[in-house]
């Protein structure tokens, strides 16, 4: 995106030089390079598992018999365990997209892009340790 | 795409070109399916996990079809595809850009993630709109209760 020159402070406010080279812009280094590397090996693997995601509810069309059968791989603890990662995963790169966006559009937001990435972490461990509360009982209880 | 320094003095883009700006575009409908994506995405996982008793042990085919018998889930769960294929191909699209530098290979990996798009977003839709929940000589045990009364 291209920014004017009046709207330009921005840049004379790059972090501090580092010993590290490569360090010294919003995405190089540090927390927002953690954050784009996540971001990034999030949404590939939510990419694969979409794909045989929809193929697993086409069976719906097979018939009852296979698709319970089918779907009954995903009621084990190994893979009760893999939805948790999913979930996961899932939240993290939600909840750093939005982050991405409001860092972009706001340069305030910008200026703290390194606190946001840390309340995405700590909002996400939130999500995930409350949804395995309710969801580590429903994969252990036997139905 | 991940953008550099916002202040970035040299424009990805020579001011000279005509037409739109497809990665523009692209950029933009990342940010737009992203925001609608978390409540498609969120509502998906809330009320199939955490809402329903029983959680992921409940899902079964009766399940389902007691969903899709209603089109409200029939047209979150298209949207839902859709947007997520398109978000989810268009940022494959970035990645494969960003590390294979082979024109040949390039090509032929975007063409895959394309196609696969492609046919799993058709395939789910069709198999959204055209779903009977009450299959003929389907043992009722495992039918939605409503299709006792049909
Ligand atoms: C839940 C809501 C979601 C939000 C808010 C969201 C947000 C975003 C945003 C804003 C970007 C652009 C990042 C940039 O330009 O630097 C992005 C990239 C991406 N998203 Fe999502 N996304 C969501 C769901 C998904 C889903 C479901 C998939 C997979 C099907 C996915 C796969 C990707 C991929 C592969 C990228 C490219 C990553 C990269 O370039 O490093 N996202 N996402
Ligand atoms: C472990 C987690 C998940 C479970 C147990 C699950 C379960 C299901 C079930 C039972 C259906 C059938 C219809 C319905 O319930 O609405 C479905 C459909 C669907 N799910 Fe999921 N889901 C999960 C995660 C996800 C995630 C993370 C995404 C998005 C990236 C997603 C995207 C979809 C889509 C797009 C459909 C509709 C497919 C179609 O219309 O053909 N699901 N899911």
């Amino acid at each position: 995106m291209r920014v004017s020159q009046s709207t330009s402070s921005l840049a004379d406010e790059t972090p501090k030089p580092s010993k590290n080279r490569i360090a010294g812009t919003v995405y190089r280094g540090n927390e927002g390079m953690w954050s784009w590397v996540l971001h990034r090996i999030t949404g590939i693997a939510i990419f694969f598992f979409l794909l045989v995601h929809v193929l697993d509810t086409a069976v719906v069309r097979v018939s009852p018999e296979v698709y319970n059968a089918v779907i009954g791989a995903y009621k084990n603890p190994i893979m009760g365990f893999g939805e948790i990662v999913l979930v996961g995963a899932v939240v993290f790169h939600a909840l750093n997209g939005l982050r991405i966006i409001a860092v972009d559009m706001w340069p305030a937001a910008t200026k703290i892009q390194r606190s946001l990435f840390w309340v995405v972490i700590a909002l996400a461990v939130i999500l995930v340790v409350g949804f395995s509360i309710r969801h580590i009982p429903n994969v252990l209880g036997a139905h | 795409m991940t953008i550099d320094n916002p202040n970035y003095a040299y424009p990805a883009r020579s001011s000279n070109r005509k037409g739109p700006n497809l990665d523009k575009i692209g950029w933009v409908f990342m940010r737009a399916s992203g925001v609608v994506l978390i409540v498609l995405i969120f509502g998906h996982l809330f009320y199939n996990l955490i809402w329903t008793e029983g959680g992921i042990q409940a899902i079964t085919f009766g399940f389902v079809a007691g969903k899709w018998a209603d089109p409200f889930w029939m047209w979150w769960d298209v949207i839902m595809l859709w947007l997520a294929f398109i978000h989810g191909s268009n940022g494959m699209r970035t990645v494969i850009n960003d590390y294979v530098h082979k024109e040949g290979i390039r090509k032929v990996l975007i063409g895959a993630v394309v196609v696969a798009a492609a046919v799993l977003i058709i395939l789910g839709t069709l198999i959204t709109f055209t779903f009977d929940p009450c299959p003929a000589g389907a043992d009722p045990e495992l039918l939605p209760s409503f299709c006792a009364t049909l």
